[in-house]
């Protein structure tokens, strides 16, 4: 294991530029999620950084070595693919062998089989070593391709989406598992997703990445109760968070030059009043979320209640915003 | 309603149309057997009953189509057949009874050995050549690829023979008429643009994060190409090779005009076994019988991918 | 518009029954679920109710009229597979009209409706763009408005937003669901996505080996789940479900966790194993240190608002859905307290709910 330094590196793919002068440091042992839309350039950044594309500009270091233009093999990193990531003709056992076979490595082959064991112990999948790969259900196939990363003890393991293929039940399971098991390693990770939750419970620091370009990092607490732009705040945190014309709830000083006022529901103090200024439109159920749509002139605000509040549709609610957070007019956060 | 309905799906026939459908098929199949049996009923008759009008479909079965097909024979007087010794063989008996003795081998099996030489030959290298090519155009920046994949396509639009007295005439000049090497060259090149165009359809389909995911394991694009590549690609490469088979197996037009010795093919050899007072049409029989097998049995070996392989560009895993 | 009513419907492919007898009804008008995992007969039974598959035997009413065994083409449903499947060589105003066309309605009736419907969907800005530069979204929409032109009498999905992201597929939900408050459609949409299910439906089916385990509101569902497998399905994180050996009889107001009482919706009739499955909601957890039942931290999942924090109990691995406030130490002992009128209890051996005060409360519609 050691840390993984990104200098400034640009990619561009005829007019478009993917990754625009990114810099990212990831410490030994660190497990850094890249979240970002379609197209933000998170999948060509991890692809930087295995080797499978070469920068245009900028450089990447592994462990203190610059490896940009080393070919992957020589990288000493490992990959988790989105999908297509058994190959099908090859046995669970000989899936998991296989990057141990490579012509640079060559272990003996009781040195390979104990790898394999103790792999495929860890992701419990040891019933299934004989198998052939498509007889595998979907999340033991991510397991499988997990564990092929898991043999080679490299540098780095970059994953690419590894669950989002997967249905929402095993997604969770998967995603403690993950964790855990990165934990118990030490490992470093860089993983790219789209979906936040992900990135909120795995992460030991969250990359918000958007047009290649990388918008803020730190941990998913900073992130989420302290975004420096409208664009992160909107892109944590499920309700999104109800962006509004700064002066349209009341609240104390609102700071110069702001434009917007960013609220979540701990920012916002509702109580049943007759008089108050919003009508509750729609009450949705979600089960583990109760969604309260407010209509407040003409905006729609959404904030989670108690599963005992007793608010429904129609009702009038008084609300003020407690520290809620400001933008100005290019969506930057501005600190009072 | 009750459990007499059979049928799962309406977008899937019902058992009476499938019924139709089969018995279809078995008709067709019987009419487009007819020429196949009928070439395969020759080869058992006696030369007589192979000419006898109306045709004999019940007939006693002789060997003599089989042993006219693989010797020569001298005619000779009734003494000095009695004169021989008693008949070695089956042949040999057959032989005299039409007052003819065996002379020696005929050419019939070197044309054959030819045959399997050259077709085999000839696939061998255009699906080599093939998939190699087929990768490279799936994989890489290839300059020009659009245009070259065109062109490769392009030698496949006119029919060869149009191109025959060119070849015959660059053929003569390098020495390469009536060679076995002249005509597995000739072979593979016709082949070769079939190869290409069918192989990068299915390595297309192969997704390349399989060859990311070896070379990031630590293997070279080689590497991953064989042990990754080639395996996922067997059915097309299967499919690929029984085409290309067919084809060297069948061609006649270039292998009349370019072979008549030594490296001469079946199909060429075939018309030429002349009995007496004619074609000798069981030996005819029994040598295209004969010659039928080997395809016959490659396509019920690789049976289970051809059909996989016609189907192509519909198949994943 | 039509109700569809779905009787002793069974579905066999060969010795695997795929759809055991099953009947439902979905009311004119409302937005029905068909939930569950891969494998347990939600896509047979929508296929059924399309034409796209014949049943082994049971009737399935649309509108009044049996339909079970007539063609696709001669019920008049609209089948949407994936949103996403326009014409790209079409422009909307074509791609939205095509249904029609191919009914052979004549072409100032296929603009007027094509033009009712876009604006409906609110893309009539867009009818005479090309489909190949629109927005995913607009994509979505336009694909809708190809189902919704031709007016049938229900309109059948299929895990239409399987595909997409996890944040436009919530824009779509509720986009849909907005569509549906508008036009009223009978809607039947399969789906194994329980958030999906619940943000939309009006009822949801929960299906798991060709049964329908419960059909109920959302809220039912989400409250007083039927069966364990409804329970430990329904919700993310799904609903924690200790085994407690207890024995309850009518009128049991507490049952017995790890010597400490824990109080309970009152039961209205006998348990009848000695195994007991107590089922709680993540956010009816809540620490309290003077509680004996107690556990150990195990780990914490930061969700902003919330976190999830699962702890370790001598009946197994409890989730706690608290206020991201709270700070909470891995390895730490904490007292648990559950909120004892919200709690479920199912029979250990059967897996079926047993009857208490709080499903005998009047059921949300």
């Amino acid at each position: 294991m050691s840390d993984v330094l990104l200098r400034n590196i640009t990619k561009r793919f005829g007019t478009t530029t993917a990754v625009d002068h990114l810099s990212l440091d990831i410490a030994d042992g660190e497990f850094v999620v890249l979240l970002g839309p379609t197209g933000a350039g998170k999948t060509t950044t991890l692809r930087l950084v295995a080797g499978l594309e070469r920068p245009d500009e900028g450089e990447v270091f592994i462990g203190g070595e610059r490896v940009s233009q080393l070919e992957p093999a020589a990288r000493d990193v490992a990959f988790v693919f989105q999908q297509y990531s058994l190959y099908p003709h090859l046995s669970v056992h000989e899936n998991l062998a296989f990057p141990l076979k490579s012509p640079v490595r060559r272990l003996a082959a009781a040195e390979i089989d104990a790898r394999v064991k103790r792999v495929a112990e860890m992701l419990r999948i040891q019933h299934k070593l004989n198998n052939k790969s498509t007889q595998l259900s979907g999340g033991e196939m991510q397991r499988v391709a997990i564990g092929r990363a898991l043999v080679r003890q490299p540098s780095i393991y970059l994953m690419d989406e590894p669950l989002s293929s997967l249905d929402a039940k095993l997604r969770g399971e998967l995603r403690l598992e993950l964790k855990r098991i990165q934990q118990e390693l030490g490992a470093t990770i860089l993983y790219v997703t789209h979906d936040q939750i992900e990135a909120m419970t795995m992460a030991n620091r969250i990359g918000v990445i958007d047009g290649g370009k990388l918008l803020q990092i730190g941990t998913p607490r900073e992130m989420f109760e302290d975004p420096n732009s409208a664009y992160v705040a909107q892109r944590l945190g499920q309700p999104q968070i109800n962006l509004l014309p700064a002066g349209a709830l009341p609240n104390g000083r609102i700071p110069d030059g702001a434009v917007t006022v960013g609220a979540r529901t701990e920012h916002l103090d509702l109580s049943k009043s007759g008089s108050g200024e919003g009508e509750v439109e729609w009450v949705e159920h979600l089960g583990d979320q109760i969604r309260l749509h407010v209509k407040l002139g003409p905006h729609m605000v959404t904030t989670l209640v108690d599963p005992d509040s007793e608010l429904v549709a129609g009702d009038r609610v008084a609300m003020r915003l407690k520290n809620p957070l400001y933008f100005d007019a290019n969506g930057a956060r501005l600190r009072s | 309603m009750t459990a007499a309905i059979t049928a799962h799906s309406v977008v899937e026939p019902s058992s009476a149309s499938k019924r139709v459908a089969g018995a279809i098929v078995i008709v067709y199949a019987l009419v487009s057997m007819i020429p196949l049996f009928w070439i395969f009923a020759t080869g058992w008759k006696t030369p007589p009953d192979s000419i006898s009008y109306p045709p004999k479909l019940v007939f006693a079965p002789s060997l003599e189509g089989y042993c006219n097909l693989f010797t020569t024979r001298t005619r000779q007087t009734p003494e000095y057949i009695l004169g021989l010794g008693p008949p070695q063989t089956i042949c040999d008996r057959i032989t005299r009874q039409r007052d003819m003795v065996i002379a020696g081998p005929s050419n019939y099996a070197p044309r054959f050995i030819n045959s399997l030489i050259i077709a085999f030959g000839s696939t061998f290298c255009a699906v080599v050549l093939g998939v190699l090519a087929a990768y490279g155009f799936s994989r890489f920046k290839v300059p020009l690829k659009d245009d070259l994949l065109f062109f490769i396509l392009s030698t496949r639009m006119m029919p060869p023979i149009a191109v025959a007295i060119p070849i015959y005439l660059m053929y003569r000049q390098l020495g390469l008429s009536d060679t076995a090497m002249g005509m597995i060259l000739l072979y593979t090149a016709v082949n070769v643009s079939l190869a290409v165009w069918l192989l990068k359809g299915f390595i297309d389909e192969i997704p390349k994060e399989y060859e990311e995911a070896a070379m990031i394991d630590g293997y070279t694009r080689l590497h991953a190409f064989f042990k990754v590549v080639l395996p996922q690609a067997a059915t097309g490469i299967a499919a690929t090779a029984i085409f290309c088979l067919i084809f060297a197996w069948n061609e006649y037009a270039f292998a009349v005009l370019l072979t008549s010795g030594a490296a001469q093919t079946a199909p060429p050899f075939i018309p030429t076994i002349i009995g007496e007072g004619g074609m000798d049409w069981p030996a005819v029989g029994a040598g295209t019988t004969l010659f039928l097998i080997p395809i016959l049995v490659f396509t019920v070996l690789l049976r289970k991918h051809l059909l996989r392989g016609i189907t192509f560009g519909a198949v994943r895993k | 518009m039509a109700e569809i009513r779905v009787e002793n419907l069974k579905k066999a492919f060969g010795d695997f029954v795929a759809v055991k007898e099953s009947s439902f009804t979905i009311p004119d008008g409302s937005f029905f679920c068909l939930l569950g995992p891969s494998g347990c007969g939600k896509t047979t039974t929508l296929r059924m109710i399309a034409g796209l598959e014949l049943p082994t035997s049971g009737k399935i009413f649309l509108g009044g009229e049996d339909v079970a065994f007539k063609r696709a083409s001669e019920r008049d449903i609209a089948f949407v597979f994936q949103l996403f499947a326009l014409y790209p060589h079409m422009n909307v105003r074509r791609n939205i009209g095509f249904p029609l066309l191919c009914q052979g309605v004549p072409g100032a009736e296929i603009r007027k409706r094509v033009e009712e419907t876009a604006k409906l969907l609110r893309i009539d800005h867009l009818l005479d763009k090309s489909v190949s530069g629109l927005a995913g979204g607009d994509r979505q929409r336009v694909a809708l408005g190809r189902a919704i032109v031709r007016r049938p009498l229900a309109f059948l999905m299929d895990e239409p937003l399987g595909t997409l992201d996890t944040e436009f597929r919530d824009l779509m939900c509720e986009e849909l669901r907005q569509l549906h408050n508008r036009i009223s459609a009978t809607t039947v949409y399969v789906t194994h996505d329980q958030l999906e299910a619940m943000s939309m439906a009006d009822h949801i089916a929960v299906m798991n080996h060709g049964v329908v385990e419960q059909l109920a509101s959302p809220r039912d569902i989400y409250d007083r789940p039927a069966t364990v497998f409804v329970a430990s399905f329904i919700g993310s994180p799904a609903m924690n479900l200790l085994t407690v050996n207890s024995r309850i009889a009518k009128g049991a107001k507490a049952i017995d966790l790890q010597g400490a009482p824990i109080a309970i919706p009152e039961a209205r009739e006998d348990a009848p194993g000695e195994k007991l499955t107590l089922g709680v909601r993540p956010e009816h957890v809540r620490f309290s240190d003077s509680s004996p039942f107690r556990g150990e931290v195990f780990g914490t999942e930061y969700l902003g608002t919330t976190q999830i924090v699962t702890v370790a109990t001598a009946q197994g691995h409890l989730k706690a859905r608290l206020p991201s406030q709270i700070a909470v130490r891995t390895g730490e002992t904490v007292g648990l307290t559950l909120a004892g009128e919200r709690l479920s209890l199912f029979d250990a051996a059967s897996g079926r709910a047993i009857r208490t005060a709080l499903y005998e409360e009047r059921p949300h519609v």
